[in-house]
């Protein structure tokens, strides 16, 4: 039995193999010797570097390209880690165009930055495979639970761990990575890199993973905050907003889920996807999920968004991307209803307005024939536990990263503050991990 | 259309674009190329005395320095003069001048600090029908260490005597080509001038280690394990051959003398400085090595659009206009004031300037909170580093400050009169004005 891309309804296997590997392979090819020589020879050094500002993690770029081009990529790759444990995975996700890449003074010159994103994958890439660069200080005494494998559960238990405290790390899933292993598009993290990141991130010592154990379920903050000295929060958004439509028709289903059974999929040929496919947001999922359905074969792909271009969260990057896989974007629309009898077959949507300042949805409608729809409308904190103060849906931190709860830290995703975004997350791991630090040592 | 034509010590070629003896004239296979690509000119790869030719050494026998991108910014050698029969490269010569009566044709030549030696071959090679001969009392490596090369030309001595026996020998023009491996380059050229020679031409390369192997513990090039000193080249050397080239210009005792000057051309740009600063003529090596023949094209087509520009019709309506202007320290005008200036709309904010001036200079640059760099004119000395470490070109200006005007930094107006060290009031040795 063949699917072609023309088979109705939902279907694995529109593309050959070959075709979906050649899909999926990385979304930027790594650097090679002389291509990331020619790259770093275009780094000013500058005084005070824009870029490094620009970086949540403040990574000293000038200095890590300047060893790249004497030809000391492995020191290059200790002065990123150093302040990022996950540049690996930072240089493969980074929205590089509006972080360290859009204030590098190459763009204000020529319109065209040092590839910062590239070298960063390209001296990352050289230590992976190489004995972990930084070792244990001596033993404090002291532990400290981490809940949540993600970015900032990582980053911050790395550090800890560094500084000398016994960590143990409880997530939820069977496996570690956060959104790196379950989110990520497929194209950016090739080859099982989450998994092999946080391999050689453990090798640190001092870090014990526990996984399938969920806070609220197996463990509880109460019992955390019993046996640890410390704990951090580092939960992410587990939760998904819903979108109140159709979700009793077979085809709909939220975007964060398919790109994780994609991700999780040993063959790329079983995930199933549509022939025409609707993706309902405007940001960096909505696209991701768009992408790589279209990727999988599915014919026809419509991201409809209901503000207009300029509001959707994902970059001018991301949205061309889309556009270059033969994404369709439709701004100012929203969708107001679906057709289908059991199995969806379009989807209804509604032309937007500003009116006021207010988004209102006209009465003027249309219907795209669709066999798929996702929704990609943002997620939200799932599980967060009663004694954290909330705002705005997150747990409420202060510039420690400290919660409402004493001895209670939070970070990433699920705390105020700061982008969602993977380096944001190591960034708010690694502060807040300073701060029990200090607060450890100095509270003895 | 400017007419490059160039007349030099009697001998016309289309351009003064010459390439200079080494690799690129070492055959009549290459001598043709480079003719038919445009070079006015070739001095053909040095030539030896008959009998059983020098050899070279067949490991690596170049060594690099680099830029950004990889680009050649100097040559290292430790190649000796052609390793080919005399006869056979006379014979070539022949065949080529016969072919190419415009284009010069200057037989390089180093045989042992002999008197015969010389006076014996002068006549053998002239027979080729070449235009002149250049003493080639250049070569740091190998050649010296045999009492040839610049074991001679280190010596005014040996080179007056070599160049006086030579004009003996000959009624062609004589050049005689000097090492830059001297502390002045006054005495080789007074010398070669006494001796009688026509011309003297300038650099050859300059002693050098470009790099060491970190891992075999040797210089490079290295051959099995051990390395030698070789000749620098390329663009890394034209200071220092400028230098020379003007010094030369501007001594009494040799102003006047023609000059073909060499080391380091690379651009119409490079040639015109060696010719303003009183070179007759160019010779080229290491861009011709570095990009192939091709490269005289842009010489040619940007020297003439400069001459146009300049209202220049012919070569000899600029050689030498820039030696009145060089002088000594002592003669500078110290009441002369510049302020850096930067240009806001041009500036990238990368804060090199910055860096430069607070930490090397004189914490004259102020930097704001959102990276706007202006420059505090009463710190200001005008050093010109900003300048020069500020990767948009004509970002950062000098400008000077009008007589008159307050000079911020000693709180005094600029004064309108010139005013040298020579009699600068905290000189000792001040002669009084007037
Ligand atoms: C589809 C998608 C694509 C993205 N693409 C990019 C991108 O290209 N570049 C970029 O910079 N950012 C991207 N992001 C955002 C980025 O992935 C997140 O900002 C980042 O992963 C946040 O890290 P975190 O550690 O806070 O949370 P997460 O990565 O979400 O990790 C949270 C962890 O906590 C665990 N957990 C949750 N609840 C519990 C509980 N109750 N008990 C125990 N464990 C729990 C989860 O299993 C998970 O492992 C993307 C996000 C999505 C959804
Ligand atoms: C490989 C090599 C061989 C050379 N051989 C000679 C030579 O035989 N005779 C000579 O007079 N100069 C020789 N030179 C010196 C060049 O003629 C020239 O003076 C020098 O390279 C500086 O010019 P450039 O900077 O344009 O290369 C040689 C240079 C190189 C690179
Ligand atoms: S801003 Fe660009 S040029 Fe300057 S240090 Fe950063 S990467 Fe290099
Ligand atoms: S000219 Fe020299 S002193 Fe003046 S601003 Fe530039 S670097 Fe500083
Ligand atoms: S060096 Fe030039 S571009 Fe850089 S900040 Fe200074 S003036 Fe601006």
């Amino acid at each position: 039995m063949t699917t072609t891309p023309r088979e109705n309804g939902i279907a694995a296997g529109r593309l050959a193999g070959p075709v979906l590997q050649e899909n999926f392979c990385d979304l930027h090819a790594p650097l090679d010797a002389h291509e990331a020589k020619v790259a770093a020879d275009r780094c000013y050094f500058c005084h005070d570097a824009p870029c490094m500002t620009a970086c949540p993690t403040s990574i000293d770029i000038p200095l890590f390209i300047r060893q790249i081009s004497t030809g000391t990529a492995e020191a290059a790759a200790k002065t990123i880690f150093t302040q990022n444990i996950l540049g690996g995975m930072c240089a493969r996700v980074c929205p590089t165009e509006t972080l360290c890449e859009e204030a590098c003074v190459r763009n204000t010159a020529e319109g065209q930055p040092v590839e910062i994103g590239q070298l960063q994958r390209y001296a990352t890439d050289r230590m992976l495979d190489r004995a972990h660069p930084f070792a244990r200080a001596e033993e404090t005494g002291f532990s400290v639970a981490v809940v949540g494998a993600g970015p900032a559960g990582l980053s911050a238990a790395h550090r800890l761990a560094m500084l000398g405290h016994q960590v143990v790390v409880f997530d939820a899933r069977p496996k570690a990575g956060g959104l790196n292993e379950y989110g990520i598009a497929a194209y950016k993290s090739t080859d099982g890199f989450a998994q092999k990141e946080v391999a050689w991130l453990l090798e640190i010592g001092g870090i014990e993973v526990r996984n399938g154990q969920k806070l609220g379920d197996q463990i509880t903050l109460d019992g955390l905050r019993e046996d640890f000295d410390a704990v951090f929060l580092g939960m992410g958004l587990a939760g998904v907003n819903a979108l109140g439509l159709g979700e009793d028709k077979s085809g709909v289903m939220n975007a964060v889920d398919f790109i994780a059974g994609l991700r999780q999929a040993s063959d790329l040929g079983s995930v199933p996807v549509g022939r025409r496919v609707v993706v309902i947001g405007g940001g960096m999922t909505a696209i991701d999920a768009g992408v790589q359905a279209k990727l999988l074969g599915a014919e026809e792909v419509t991201i409809a968004y209901r503000r207009g271009q300029q509001a959707m969260a994902a970059s001018e990057f991301e949205q061309d991307l889309a556009k270059a896989s033969g994404v369709r974007i439709l701004c100012n629309v929203a969708p107001v209803g679906v057709t289908g009898n059991g199995s969806l077959t379009g989807v209804t949507l509604a032309y937007t307005d500003t009116q006021n300042g207010k988004l209102v949805v006209t009465d003027e409608t249309f219907t795209l024939p669709a066999d798929q729809l996702f929704s990609a409308i943002g997620q939200s904190l799932s599980g967060a536990p009663e004694a954290v103060t909330l705002e705005g849906g997150k747990i409420k931190v202060d510039e420690n990263g400290h919660t409402s709860a004493k001895g209670v830290w939070a970070g990433g995703d699920c705390a105020t503050g700061g982008d969602d975004l993977t380096v944001t997350a190591v960034a708010e791991g690694r502060d807040a991990a300073m701060n029990i630090h200090t607060v450890l040592m100095g509270g003895k | 259309m400017a007419d490059l034509t160039t007349t030099f010590l009697g001998i016309t070629s289309p351009n003064p674009f010459w390439l200079a003896s080494a690799p690129p004239t070492d055959k009549e296979y290459n001598v043709r190329r480079a003719f038919e690509a445009g070079w006015g000119g070739v001095v053909w790869k040095t030539l030896g005395t008959e009998g059983p030719p020098v050899v070279n050494v067949n490991g690596p026998r170049y060594g690099a320095i680099h830029g950004a991108d990889r680009r050649l910014l100097g040559l290292n050698n430790i190649e000796l003069i052609t390793d080919r029969p005399l006869e056979v490269n006379l014979e070539e010569m022949t065949r080529v001048k016969k072919d190419y009566p415009d284009r010069a044709l200057i037989a390089s030549v180093m045989v042992p600090c002999e008197e015969k030696a010389w006076k014996d071959i002068l006549p053998r090679i002239a027979e080729t029908g070449c235009d002149g001969f250049e003493l080639n009392f250049g070569c740091p490596h190998g050649m010296a260490e045999r009492g040839m090369g610049s074991a001679v030309g280190q010596v005014p001595e040996y080179i007056e005597m070599v160049a006086r026996w030579c004009k003996e020998a000959t009624d062609l023009p004589v050049i005689v080509k000097l090492t830059p491996n001297i502390t002045n380059i006054l005495y080789p050229a007074e010398a070669a001038k006494r001796g009688g020679a026509d011309a003297v031409s300038l650099i050859n390369t300059i002693n050098s280690i470009t790099s060491v192997n970190l891992d075999s513990m040797a210089p490079e090039p290295t051959i099995d394990g051990k390395g030698t000193h070789g000749g620098y080249c390329g663009p890394a050397v034209k200071p220092i051959a400028l230098n020379m080239v003007a010094e030369i210009a501007r001594n009494p005792a040799t102003h006047g003398l023609p000059i073909s000057g060499i080391g380091g051309i690379t651009t119409w740009r490079d040639a015109a400085e060696y010719m303003v600063l009183g070179a007759g003529n160019v010779q080229v090596c290491t861009a011709a090595m570095t990009y192939g023949f091709k490269v005289v094209q842009e010489m040619i087509s940007g020297l003439s659009q400069w001459m146009d520009e300049k209202g220049y019709t012919k070569t000899s309506d600029f050689i030498g206009s820039a030696v009145p202007n060089v002088t000594d320290w002592q003669y500078l005008n110290l009441n002369y004031v510049a302020k850096a200036r930067i240009s806001q709309d041009d500036c990238i904010k990368c804060g090199r300037c910055y860096a430069a001036c607070e930490d090397t200079s004189h914490q004259a640059i102020s930097m704001s909170a959102d990276r706007v760099f202006e420059v505090k004119d009463d710190e200001c000395v005008a050093c010109n580093l900003c300048v020069n470490v500020c990767p948009v070109e004509n970002c950062i200006t000098m400008e000077q400050v009008p007589a008159g005007q307050m000079d911020e930094r000693t709180g005094k107006p600029v004064p309108a009169d010139y005013g040298n060290w020579t009699t600068h009031p905290n000189n000792p040795m001040a002669t009084a004005a007037e």
